[in-house]
């Protein structure tokens, strides 16, 4: 039915070499939004180091908090402690625990924002 | 029995809130204009929002009642509910807020791109906020029976019908202002008649000691079995926080992952100054009376206490106060649980089934109205046929629950690029079959004994939460073709400052 026709011939397509443009100097933040491979290393490095630092507060915070029942179970006479009428443990479990919390929550928020404006500073450098 | 004047303050919350629930469209306009408009939610008092809504029965009456029967060992549970937001700070606050995810299952489904691990987490959050619901409900029915005898069913009841008329009117949710206030409530609620008796006691020439020895209950029963209760509890409710239906919504409201941490921040503070009180009651509750009179389950201690320091209008003023911020805390937390099952009661099944028997034209809101009433009758109709737990170790349980489930999932999402959506969903499947079963048996009474295996039961998420975990990473690492195409850009939103993003 249909008769053939000839294919159009080969055309070779190339870019105009003098006119592309050379990466060098995009702005990193650039590389960031656009998810090159440059960007994921820069990303890569902020989560490196946001996670260390997670990691470490929580560990500080679980054997802080975990030494207490192992110490009850070990000297069972820390129950009965007291400072005036009020029993020790509880100053330390009803009360202390939430300050000290908050003092370890200011902690990170500080040092992770501290690292995040780090890296906005590298970044805007470069 | 009955007491008018906490009866009066019962009713007088559940007013307030059909009345706020009714203006609700009209406030919440207001005020969602107030966040969309720009940074203007600051973190003070979107933390006050956030610690209003989760402040819940088992914080106003549970704690109380566990330190009573069970002593001081049992502060670990405050302690728990207040460290659990320090974990969601470290681990997922600001990358959860920068995700732009609304609910958990709305985070899954962006970071694994995948819309069956959606319907399986909204699948979980339905079940955890049923779980969560039936001690609020039997709270009330507690609280309610304190004040007037009345049987406990009630009370539920009660708190069903407002939660369900405020959320179909209106929508709770939204009004950060009114949760806001609900903190502020509760915590005057608890604090002012602590601040009394305390002043009552002290100024009691007759007044018995607080003895360690008396406020020390046994620690445990087996050899190290205090030990592992212990810790168990303290896992899953550090990691169970993050995965509450309730909690991750209100980071939304926050401009940015900054803001984000700096409301967490907030928040502990908050929860930490309410959680001073509790055991005050307990304490106060303990030296007055080491045996409870007839009838009165350990869970109404804090109801009770004024009765057995003071008498006549004072004590029933005092308990008056603490039974209204007792109704706020089970209708603030009720509502924000019912607004996240009927969300998704409504979003994934009723707008597929409804269609289909009553064809396309339906009322605006009908889907969401069956749904909140389907979302609130499910609950209520298990805490009628089921014998009451404690409240604390219900609530714990669906913590539990949230920490072997949830908790992987973000933070192996938030912090793990080789998360694959086939090691998520084995991670969830595994986790929810062994701490619901585990949870199951505990609550159906099965094992009431004092053997391990009880106890392996009662408290799973000590072997549950890690197992989750290593069957998500394990079955990740064995599925390398199956991590989400988009991996890469999601890590990077996730964590990058929103300040280079613009």
């Amino acid at each position: 039915m249909t008769t053939p026709t000839q294919p159009p011939a080969r055309v070779r397509v190339t870019s105009s070499r003098r006119r592309a443009i050379r990466h060098l100097d995009r702005p990193v933040a650039e590389e960031l939004t656009e998810q090159t491979r440059l960007g994921d290393v820069y990303v890569a490095g902020l989560m490196r180091a946001q996670l260390r630092l997670s990691a470490s507060v929580l560990l500080v915070a679980a054997l802080l908090l975990g030494a207490v029942p192992l110490a009850l179970a070990i000297w069972p006479e820390l129950r009965l402690l007291r400072i005036g009428p009020l029993p020790v443990l509880w100053l330390v479990l009803g009360v202390a625990v939430y300050p000290a919390a908050v003092i370890g929550a200011r902690y990170y928020t500080r040092a992770s924002e501290n690292l995040e404006a780090t890296f906005v500073d590298v970044i805007d450098k470069t | 029995m009955t007491q008018p004047l906490s009866l009066a303050a019962i009713v007088a919350v559940c007013v307030a809130t059909l009345a706020i629930g009714s203006y609700g469209l009209r406030i919440s306009r207001a005020t969602s204009d107030f966040y969309v408009a720009g940074r203007q939610v600051t973190p003070w008092r979107n933390a006050s929002a956030i610690s209003g809504e989760y402040l819940s029965a088992a914080s106003f009456l549970g704690v109380a009642g566990l330190v009573y029967s069970r002593g001081i060992d049992m502060l670990w549970f405050p302690i728990g509910y207040t460290m659990g937001y320090l974990v969601l700070l470290v681990l997922i606050a600001a990358p959860m807020r920068r995700s732009g995810a609304y609910t958990l299952a709305d985070f899954a489904e962006l970071r694994l791109e995948s819309r069956r691990i959606r319907g399986l987490c909204s699948a979980l959050v339905v079940g955890i906020g049923w779980f969560y619901l039936i001690p609020q409900l039997q709270g009330a029915g507690i609280a309610l029976r304190q004040v007037t005898g009345w049987p406990t069913w009630v009370g539920g009841t009660v708190v069903s019908v407002v939660v369900a008329l405020a959320v179909s009117a209106g929508g709770m949710r939204s009004i950060t202002l009114v949760q806001a206030m609900q903190y502020w409530v509760k915590v005057t609620a608890i604090s002012l008649p602590a601040f009394i008796l305390l002043a009552v006691w002290r100024a009691d020439p007759a007044a018995p000691s607080l003895d360690p020895a008396t406020l020390w209950v046994s620690a445990g029963t087996g050899p190290g079995s205090g030990l592992y209760a212990t810790y168990s509890t303290l896992l899953a409710l550090c990691l169970g926080t993050m995965g509450l239906p309730h909690v991750l919504v209100r980071f939304y409201t926050n401009p940015d992952g900054r803001d984000a941490r700096r409301t967490t921040v907030v928040v502990l503070g908050l929860l930490g100054m309410f959680y001073l009180f509790p055991p005050v009651y307990a304490a106060l509750g303990r030296a007055y009376a080491s045996r409870l009179p007839e009838g009165a389950r350990t869970d109404g201690i804090v109801l009770l206490a004024p009765h057995l320091l003071l008498d006549g209008t004072s004590a029933n003023l005092l308990s008056a106060l603490l039974a209204g911020g007792a109704f706020a805390a089970f209708l603030s937390t009720a509502s924000g649980l019912a607004m996240s099952v009927a969300g998704i009661l409504d979003q994934d099944v009723a707008r597929r089934l409804l269609p289909r028997f009553a064809g396309e034209d339906l009322p605006d809101r009908l889907g969401i109205r069956l749904a909140t009433v389907v979302g609130l009758a499910v609950p209520l109709v298990v805490t009628w046929l089921l014998a009451p737990v404690g409240l604390a170790s219900t609530v714990g349980l669906a913590f539990a629950v949230a920490a072997s489930t949830f908790a992987p999932l973000l933070a192996l999402g938030v912090w793990w690029p080789r998360l694959t959506t086939a090691g998520a969903t084995a991670g969830l499947i595994v986790g929810s079959v062994t701490a619901s079963l585990a949870a199951g048996a505990t609550l159906l009474g099965f094992t009431s004994d004092d053997s391990w295996l009880a106890l392996l039961l009662a408290q799973p998420a000590a072997w549950s939460a890690p197992l989750a975990f290593v069957v998500t990473i394990a079955v990740s690492l064995l599925t390398p073709g199956a991590i989400p195409p988009h991996t890469r850009a999601t890590m990077a939103r996730l964590h990058t400052p929103e300040s280079l993003l613009t």
